[in-house]
């Protein structure tokens, strides 16, 4: 029929929609309420979108949150003082903690621990006694503390029951609580990678600016030094660098010198980043127009440059910290770090050299756990990090 | 080429100098001399000293002169092959370390070679088999091998050893080889004891090499020329090893230059872990007691040994790489 009608020589209409919606012009640009956050999201709030979506980043920043956080309690935390002996319990094994006693539950305890020489090898045997259940205390009075030297206090998380000892992790050669020790370790670790990522971050920013943003023979003399820096193997020359530290120097005073050594060796990554980053971006027209203005250079790294390579620069300084960790474990466990009284995870670890003393008891290893799971995690949330510093891909 | 290679060398020379500049600086930091020391060193032990004696010493190297002509001194010994005198030891460095610089030098090589062998096919299957099990699986095993610091590594793996099979596997070679004669006896001994120290040494740098030539190897396979190739047929294995692979190995012999520091240096702690004769307790002794000489001239052999190797690894690059050959790597 429709051949027909067409070959008379008047076509009729071909059948078509006409929507009868008013027309909007603008349907298609208008964005939905979900675009909209993402376009007009700042850079800062798109990274924090890209980086939830990395689930394992966002976990490991969660534990290191907590691990921080605790290193401001540890007094509190820890069942008892780093040094608080316990002569009768020499390198008690670690004492597992039970809710059951004969079928009943009476909570979380422990069994008190008979001692017992063996003669053979001469090596202390703890037991336990399954007649003396020890119920553990919490939100308790213990062992008498100076809140990061300063507050006094005794209230503890957790306490020893009354009339026995507790060593959820073994004990020492000294009977002193392995648990105790690790969390009080847990400070000075931690916070040696902050300071020391500090200390780099100050001078790879300072020099690796310098070099990116003037060229030429800065930017060369400062490629050279990272070059002679780069090519002496790390841990030997930290370990030179340690052993010249004045003997006379207090152990705090070591603390903040193995720090700085840390981090003056261990800025050419983070130079090496600021640079390449600057060298491509002042050749962008924002910076242009900055010194065609007449801005001065300070103005135009800190003011204009210095926002577009932040998230990469806390990246990069994120991925260093392990570094700095296991730096100072290094050297600690060889004992040219941090010097006792103040405890670290590699002081702890000290401990676990000889060989033969590890194989009789082996929670003196325990320490290595935390030192692997502070850095795995810090290296799965700098790798989202990393991700998340580039949220307009 | 010829070109490139006599400037890379000439680059090498004020580098070797800037650094033992550096080490001398460090060596000669803590207060007092070596003379100094030694002096108190005898004393402690109740024995008398010598006023002639301490002048000779003093003469002899050149303490009683300026600190540049110390050093001079000091260089000048080393390019001759003269590492200086150990006071720990009383008797020359040379002496003292014995065949641990050569030993030092075959675990590294062996080391590279371990994290070249594990690292390319586990790689390769990695970034061909992107998402698959035993993609995350390796990749899962490589964070805890970057985690996981040598010298824990060793300790677990003396611990379990004496614990489960009563083996203690310190050492390097058998006891009755130690301080021979080379010989094929003792280089099969060696052989032998080399591959826990080298598996050791090797691990956290075996991670980071498969990380990097994976990331490398996946840039490649995702470009277009890739495409093109498998859409006109090539077969996937040809296709795999003709370009991608080819371009995707720099890193094999570029990394050489970040993974040798971090090999010397794992070295170090493990060969103190695991008493290997290498150069590692002996500079740890040697700092200790402020052997300075030793130290020091540890110290430089390592540094030498690491500039040593980025140079061969630029000049293999070079051979393998045009671009580089040709001077396009100089506008980065």
């Amino acid at each position: 029929m429709n051949e027909q009608s067409s070959s008379h020589g008047v076509p009729a209409p071909l059948p078509h929609y006409v929507s009868t919606a008013p027309f909007d012009p603008y349907s298609v640009e208008r964005t939905t309420a979900e675009q909209e956050k993402i376009y007009l999201a700042s850079q800062w709030k798109l990274m924090a979108l890209k980086f939830r979506r990395h689930r394992i980043a966002v976990l490991s920043a969660i534990v290191l949150g907590i691990m921080y956080a605790s290193t401001l309690f540890v007094e509190f935390l820890a069942p008892y003082q780093q040094d608080t002996r316990n002569v009768q319990h020499i390198y008690a094994a670690p004492q597992p903690v039970h809710f059951f006693h004969k079928g009943e539950f009476i909570g979380p305890f422990v069994y008190a621990l008979d001692y017992k020489l063996d003669m053979q090898n001469l090596k202390r045997i703890f037991t336990e006694n399954p007649e003396k259940p020890l119920k553990i205390r919490f939100f308790c009075r213990g062992d008498k503390y100076n809140w990061w030297g300063v507050v006094p206090g005794d209230l503890h998380l957790i306490c020893p029951p009354e009339g026995g000892p507790m060593f959820l992790l073994g004990s020492d050669r000294l009977g002193r609580d392995m648990l105790s020790r690790i969390l009080y370790g847990m400070r000075i670790s931690l916070t040696i990678g902050l300071i020391g990522v500090a200390v780099s971050i100050v001078l790879g920013v300072i020099l690796g600016g310098l070099a990116g943003y003037y060229g030429g023979w800065v930017d060369d003399i400062v490629q050279r030094v990272i070059e002679v820096i780069r090519s002496i193997p790390h841990l030997p020359l930290w370990l030179a660098l340690a052993a010249i530290l004045p003997v006379t120097w207090s152990p705090l005073l070591v603390y903040f010198g193995i720090t700085i050594i840390l981090g003056l060796i261990d800025w050419t990554g983070l130079a090496r980043a600021v640079r390449s980053r600057l060298l491509s971006l002042r050749e962008e027209d924002f910076c242009v127009a900055a010194q065609l203005m007449g801005a001065s250079p300070r103005r135009i790294i800190f003011r204009h440059l210095m926002p577009s390579f932040m998230s990469h620069l806390i990246a990069s300084a994120t991925l260093a910290i392990p570094n700095m960790i296991l730096g100072e474990t290094a050297l600690s466990f060889l004992g040219l770090g941090i010097r006792p009284p103040i405890t670290s995870w590699g002081v702890l670890l000290n401990e676990a050299q000889n060989i033969n003393v590890v194989v009789l008891y082996p929670w003196l290893m325990l320490p290595m756990v935390p030192v692997i799971i502070v850095v795995l995690a810090f290296n799965f949330m700098g790798d989202g990090l990393r991700d998340a510093a580039d949220p307009y891909r | 080429m010829f070109r490139y290679f006599v400037q890379r060398l000439l680059v090498m020379i004020p580098t070797l100098i800037v650094i033992s500049i550096a080490i001398f600086v460090i060596i000669q930091a803590p207060p007092g001399d070596w003379i100094e020391t030694y002096i108190a060193q005898l004393v402690a032990q109740g024995e008398a000293v010598d006023p002639a004696k301490i002048d000779f010493l003093r003469k002899t190297y050149g303490l009683d002169q300026p600190f540049y002509m110390q050093y001079l001194k000091w260089a000048g010994g080393l390019i001759q092959g003269d590492l200086g005198y150990s006071f720990g030891h009383s008797m020359p460095v040379n002496e003292v370390v014995g065949d641990r610089l050569s030993l030092t030098v075959v675990v590294s090589l062996a080391s590279i070679l371990f994290v070249w062998i594990v690292s390319f096919p586990i790689a390769v299957y990695s970034a061909v088999r992107q998402y698959s099990v035993g993609d995350y699986l390796f990749t899962f095993l490589g964070y805890v091998g970057l985690a996981t610091p040598s010298f824990l590594l060793a300790l677990i793996l003396l611990y379990f050893a004496k614990e489960y099979f009563d083996l203690s596997i310190g050492g390097l070679m058998d006891p009755q080889y130690m301080g021979a004669e080379w010989s094929w006896a003792k280089f099969q001994s060696i052989l032998s004891h080399l591959w826990i120290p080298v598996l050791v040494i090797g691990l956290p740098g075996t991670a980071g090499m498969i990380r990097r030539l994976r990331a490398n190897l996946l840039d490649e396979l995702n470009k277009q020329y890739v495409t093109t190739g498998r859409a006109k047929g090539l077969p996937p294995g040809r296709l795999l090893v003709k370009y991608p692979l080819r371009i995707s190995l720099n890193p094999f012999i570029a990394d050489i230059g970040s993974l040798l520091p971090e090999l010397i240096s794992g070295s170090v702690i493990v060969s103190v872990v695991m008493a290997l004769p290498l150069t590692g307790p002996m500079l740890l002794e040697a700092l200790r007691s402020q052997d300075m000489y030793l130290a020091g001239s540890f110290l430089m052999f390592m540094a030498f040994l690491t500039v040593v190797g980025v140079f061969i690894s630029d000049i293999m690059l070079a051979l393998l790489d045009p671009r580089i050959r040709l001077g396009a790597g100089a506008s980065k």
